[in-house]
């Protein structure tokens, strides 16, 4: 295109320019490169002409979940890494990849040297269910499950036995719980051109899983997928869906519940078309996704040997009304049925994992307590401090939940807290004593001898996963191991 | 379904005033990303011939390529309620026309309908009357926009048309008010 052209011949004549900045650049840090971390990344770049924003991320690899959550069958959610590639390619955008918060430089170090430190490291622990057995082989958080298949070099070498059963049982309802489901259930044949990692295809093509039981506490009008995802597991190929239709059957609360969220009512009517459209038609051989509503895991059982899980002990609930919340609570009722399987994944949540400096609430899903963004800090409801210059995006500051837009309007809240607060005066843009910004973190990481992934690294990753994936005809064959990521990344 | 009564229009809050000053104070920057957003958008570059429509639209005909092409007029509501009116070739999907006009709509999925950046509420009854009803898929989308209205759309589902002639299209002054503990979707 004519436009895009000029465009790019007038960025190359003024690049120079732009990056010479005065003292009185706006330095600001932005820790993790996920969705929160761009989309902050993006607005701060649009809304305040002297930022200068460096992304740090302790992977050599950007985009967060978008590359390690979101499922490798859906490509179109991960479109949006164009909108943050054109960001990084800013002029007064840098990314510093495989540089560790905590370990390769302090939170305290980095809010001496930028004049805004956002923290986005989002929510990389998972919640425990506290029930006994829940160490036993062949038990997975969700979580590292996604992080196999989608080639995340931390569970690179998790190595889930999917040839020891023919069923799996997942905790939870929501969309994580869809996403593991599908991918346990899809035909391998439609996962083999997409970007999965190619651990986890082989893998499943000699799975023998062809069983799934989505277990939730709640009932249908509860569930906490959205409807898209409902819509595409309920639409598989050859999938036999089982919904207990006596479990559809809702009280006024729930009503009132549904009434309350369209989601929840559209989540709600689908569950109920599918119970209708899929009675009778039951092909021995067939794939199986089971709704189970109501139950909550008691204890996992032990195999005779003690050496792996062979089932799940679930109790019975029931709904009660919970204070002035229009929202019910599942509480047991003392029934229990056990549910066999040789393979549970848990998604139940994720939890953000705490860092030296960083005010942490324990008690509330690991969440850092702010005012729209801005960090608070303070023991007591009648003493808190706002941390200047400190602010938080994301997972971290709203809780492990949403979708990657959620983050768009999560980011405009902090930046435009931020700007708030440089328009009163309350970051101090010092023309004396400016802080070192991004020549501070590279002296650190220099003397620290670290090598940082810069932004061009990562193109280089990328370049090469999509060429080894052209030739599986895939859209991109990730590199999976952190010694390969680095090799290609720093070309050593 | 279509429906008889009025947009609900999101309140304005402070908040979100302060968030259109520095979105405005800034189109500048805004131009340059927009200008690099519309790269993947190309439908609307192909011949426009077939979209010859008569008289029905009051839009101007103006030749590009040597070809007949036909525009609408729309207006876009800035999330501070200020106007602007552009021109839109019939056969282009809003989403398109905001990214060619430097108006500040999100498109993270580019128009594949895998979110709902896009959202724009139609302001008058009688437009949202005459698009499609939304599918299945869009609806999915539109549950999960913020600020969701009774005439809400997805911006790249709404495809210029010589009947939407003067359609009025609101940017949500999306929620700016978090609940800590994550978004509930707003009742509708």
């Amino acid at each position: 295109m004519k436009g895009g052209f000029l465009f790019r011949g007038w960025k190359t004549l003024t690049s120079r320019g732009f990056c010479s900045l005065n003292d009185k650049s706006l330095r600001v840090c932005v820790i993790g490169s996920g969705p929160a971390g761009f989309y902050t990344a993006e607005k701060m770049l649009k809304a305040h002409e002297r930022a200068e924003v460096d992304i740090l991320d302790r992977l050599p690899t950007p985009f967060g979940l978008v590359r390690s959550g979101v499922a490798p069958d859906h490509p179109e959610t991960k479109i949006v890494v164009n909108q943050f590639s054109r960001a990084a390619s800013n002029e007064r955008c840098s990314f510093f990849g495989n540089v560790s918060l905590g370990s390769d430089v302090s939170l305290s170090e980095l809010r001496d040297m930028y004049d805004v430190v956002v923290v986005a490291y989002g929510a990389e622990s998972d919640r425990s269910l506290g029930v006994p057995g829940e160490n036993l082989t062949g038990i997975y958080s969700a979580r590292e499950f996604v992080w196999w298949y989608n080639g995340h070099p931390d569970c690179r070498y998790m190595a889930p036995d999917l040839k020891c059963t023919d069923t799996a049982v997942v905790l939870g309802q929501g969309n994580v719980a869809l996403d593991v489901a599908r991918i346990l259930l899809r035909p391998t044949s439609e996962l083999q051109t997409t970007d999965i990692a190619e651990h986890a295809l082989i893998s499943l093509q000699e799975s023998t899983i062809r069983k799934v039981y989505l277990v939730g506490r709640r009932g249908p009008a509860q569930a906490a997928c959205t409807a898209k995802e409902l819509r595409e597991i309920l639409g598989m190929k050859n999938l036999q869906v089982h919904i207990q239709a006596a479990d559809l059957v809702i009280s006024p609360a729930d009503e009132e519940e549904l009434k309350a969220s369209r989601i929840q009512r559209r989540v709600y009517d689908l569950l109920c078309k599918s119970a209708t459209s899929h009675q009778g038609h039951d092909f021995a051989g067939q794939q199986e996704l089971h709704f189970i509503f109501f139950r909550k895991p008691d204890e996992f059982l032990p195999s005779e040997d003690q050496s792996r899980v062979e089932g799940v002990r679930l109790e019975k609930t029931c709904l009660k009304a919970n204070g002035l919340s229009r929202k019910q609570v599942a509480i047991g009722t003392g029934q229990f049925e056990d549910l066999d399987c040789g393979l549970v994944l848990k998604s139940i949540g994720y939890k953000s994992v705490p860092v030296d400096g960083l005010p942490f609430d324990k008690y509330r899903a690991g969440v850092v307590p702010n005012l729209k963004g801005r960090v608070l800090s303070g023991d007591q409801p009648e003493n808190v401090n706002i941390e200047q210059g400190l602010y938080v995006v994301g997972w971290l500051k709203r809780g492990p939940t949403g979708i990657v837009a959620t983050n768009l309007y999560c980011a405009e809240e902090t930046v435009t807290s931020i700007l708030e607060d440089i328009n009163e005066g309350l970051i101090a843009l010092r023309s004396g004593s400016p802080k070192p910004g991004r020549q501070g973190l590279l002296q650190v990481l220099e003397d620290k001898n670290i090598r940082f992934v810069p932004f061009r690294g990562w193109e280089k990753i990328d370049s090469k996963e999509k060429l080894e994936g052209q030739l599986r005809n895939k859209p991109r064959e990730k590199l999976t191991t952190w010694d390969e990521l680095l090799k290609v990344a720093l070309g050593r | 379904m279509k429906i008889m009564q009025n947009a609900r229009v999101q309140d304005d809050t402070d908040t979100n005033r302060l968030l259109v000053n520095w979105l405005l104070s800034n189109s500048q920057i805004s131009t340059i990303q927009r200008d690099l957003k519309t790269g993947p958008f190309s439908p609307f570059l192909c011949p426009m011939g077939k979209f010859s429509f008569s008289n029905t639209a009051s839009g101007q005909t103006t030749e590009e390529d040597g070809k007949d092409k036909e525009t609408i007029s729309v207006t876009f509501l800035n999330k501070d309620g200020e106007e602007k009116v552009i021109e839109v070739p019939v056969g282009m999907s809003m989403l398109e026309a905001a990214h060619e006009n430097d108006i500040e709509l999100e498109g993270a999925c580019e128009g594949s309908l895998a979110c709902s950046t896009c959202h724009v509420i139609v302001m008058d009854v009688n437009y949202y009357n005459k698009l499609e009803d939304p599918t299945d898929e869009e609806n999915d989308m539109l549950d999960l926009a913020f600020g969701l209205t009774e005439t809400s759309r997805l911006g790249c589902q709404i495809v210029a048309k010589p009947e939407l002639d003067g359609i009025r299209l609101a940017l949500p002054a999306a929620t700016r008010n978090f609940a800590v503990d994550g978004f509930v979707p707003k009742p509708h």
